[in-house]
């Protein structure tokens, strides 16, 4: 067992690969190598990673210098007010989220708010492309509908989650693994002990990583970021947002990261690789199957052939 | 209220309805737009309403006030499921309420001297009127409320569809802090919507008549002692 020590550091390792996992700009992000801190190096958000008119007409170029370039701006501006001087200088915006979170059982430290939004827009601005929307491939629509019964369910779930987020929030599908956060155990149902999709909403600047789930795509759904261009109206926002915004490329990445990270990090283990252990336990050869390739799932699954193994 | 069984009479139900500003949408111009007062209560207020309305039809809380509705609602911290609908219900009619056209500034007689004796000065009031407003993280509301243990006048930010009614103390006035309500307006200057409430738009007038009505059920007085 590994004690607690182990496991805070493998879920600050797992935040920073899940913050470099959020898009390919590592750069933006803040080092925490200590060699390389001069004088208080600050939190930045990453830059967009398209103009901002590309979302055009779906989301209008003043939404998205608005929503960009100022809201989000102030949350950096806020926080770099706040780390200073205290405890949380020279983290990495995401180890500075994970820590300042306070793991839910009391009110979240100070930086944790905006910690949180910077890292929830980045996220948002990076779920989405000009021309998106469209179906997900046949792979991801395999775990959609194991997970979520079909597609259309998965949609008319994510819809909901969205118009009942009341407030300000967020709502967001992930990669839940089997390893609980905030202590080294698993769940003891057995079925629960699966990688799986699940759709959840946050209130305010919450996320699903400190739930230990790995994020996979997110939609703002404070009312700053559809105002200007929908008002009132959130159900339009969020089917325009996955009909013609979401990028499932993006997705689908994040997802294989995602895979990787939680069979490494949780031990995890997929269902044929069980069902091939019990078979060998049991000695039957009536179903005797070819070694898989994909047992150990450790590089990267480029090929179209190999299966995610989730 | 459920109505009698007999053959002869049908039976009547009775819902919330959505009650009208006392001005017009455009009066409270340039410093809330009428777009915003007509989206705002056209749309959000009327679909709180509707909500309600969808959910008592099916309730126990069939036939009780809006007050009570807040009270037995909030549940001592674990909200029902009416409870955010009522007190969104009840929070924007008197959010309306306690605006008026062309109004703002400072108020008179008794009030002023009730802020002074608690908050020090009516300019110490706006400051952390506006302070209070801007540190509130996420949609919510802040409210001037007469507390009733301390038997004063105070500033509070609630988070949602919290009202100090469920809290136990009187609003006295209340400012909507949702984006909704000012961001046509002011997008994220929030700053600029709260003082240009406190400065131009508050009806000093709703807040003494409020007041009077409060102090009904607190205490505000010295005691008066006749000297023998």
């Amino acid at each position: 067992m590994n004690d607690v020590a182990d496991d805070e550091s493998a879920s600050d390792a797992e935040t920073e690969e899940n913050a470099d996992a959020n898009g390919d700009t590592v750069d933006a992000l803040e080092s925490s190598d200590p060699d390389e801190v001069g004088p208080v190096t600050w939190i930045e958000q990453q830059p967009l990673p398209y103009p901002s008119d590309a979302l055009e007409p779906y989301i209008s170029k003043e939404t998205v210098e608005q929503h960009w370039g100022i809201h989000q701006h102030i949350h950096v501006e806020r926080l770099n007010g706040m780390i200073g001087g205290s405890e949380w200088e020279g983290m990495s915006l995401g180890q500075m989220m994970l820590s300042s979170f306070n793991e839910g059982r009391e009110a979240p430290h100070p930086p944790f708010f905006h910690a949180a939004q910077i890292w929830n827009h980045d996220f948002y601005w990076r779920s989405m492309q000009p021309g998106g929307g469209s179906k997900p491939s046949e792979r991801l629509l395999k775990f959609i509908k194991r997970d979520f019964g079909s597609y259309d369910g998965m949609i008319q779930q994510f819809m909901d989650a969205a118009l009942t987020q009341f407030g300000s929030g967020w709502v967001w599908l992930s990669y839940k693994g089997s390893k609980l956060p905030h202590v080294n155990s698993r769940s003891p149902i057995p079925s629960d002990n699966y990688g799986r999709l699940v759709i959840s909403k946050t209130p305010n600047a919450i996320n699903p990583l400190v739930w230990g789930h790995s994020p996979l795509l997110a939609i703002d759904v404070w009312e700053h970021a559809y105002y200007l261009d929908y008002e009132d109206r959130r159900a339009d926002y969020v089917s325009t947002f996955l009909e013609k915004l979401l990028s499932w490329e993006t997705v689908e990445s994040r997802l294989k990261k995602a895979v990787i990270r939680a069979i490494e990090r949780d031990g995890h283990v997929s269902r044929k690789h069980v069902r091939k252990q019990l078979l060998a336990q049991g000695k039957s050869r009536i179903r005797a199957r070819p070694q898989q390739a994909n047992e150990n799932a450790r590089g990267q699954t480029s090929s179209q052939e190999k299966p995610l193994g989730v | 209220m459920q109505g009698c069984r007999s053959r002869r009479c049908s039976k009547v139900v009775s819902y919330y309805g959505l009650i009208t500003p006392p001005y017009k949408l455009d009066a409270l111009e340039p410093y809330m737009s009428k777009r915003t007062v007509e989206l705002h209560w056209g749309k959000h207020h009327q679909n709180y309403v509707d909500g309600l309305n969808k959910q008592l039809a099916t309730s126990m809380f069939y036939g009780y006030t809006l007050e009570e509705l807040i009270k037995e609602g909030y549940n001592n911290g674990n909200p029902l499921p009416e409870y955010n609908n009522a007190a969104q219900v009840w929070n924007h009619h008197f959010f309306w309420e306690s605006m008026q056209p062309e109004s703002g500034g400072s108020p008179e007689g008794g009030v002023l001297q009730q802020i002074e004796k608690d908050f020090g000065s009516f300019t110490n009031f706006r400051e952390e009127f506006i302070c209070s407003a801007l540190s509130l993280l996420g949609s919510g509301w802040v409210w001037l409320v007469l507390k009733r243990e301390e038997r004063k006048l105070s500033v509070v930010c609630t988070r949602n569809a919290i009202s100090p009614l469920a809290l136990g103390d009187i609003p006295i006035m209340n400012l909507d802090l949702w984006e909704h309500a000012y961001y046509l307006d002011y997008k994220d200057d929030r700053r600029m919507y709260v003082t240009n409430f406190i400065d131009h738009l508050v009806s000093w007038h709703t807040v003494t008549l409020r007041m009077m009505r409060g102090e009904a059920f607190v205490n505000l007085g010295e005691p008066n002692i006749p000297v023998a």
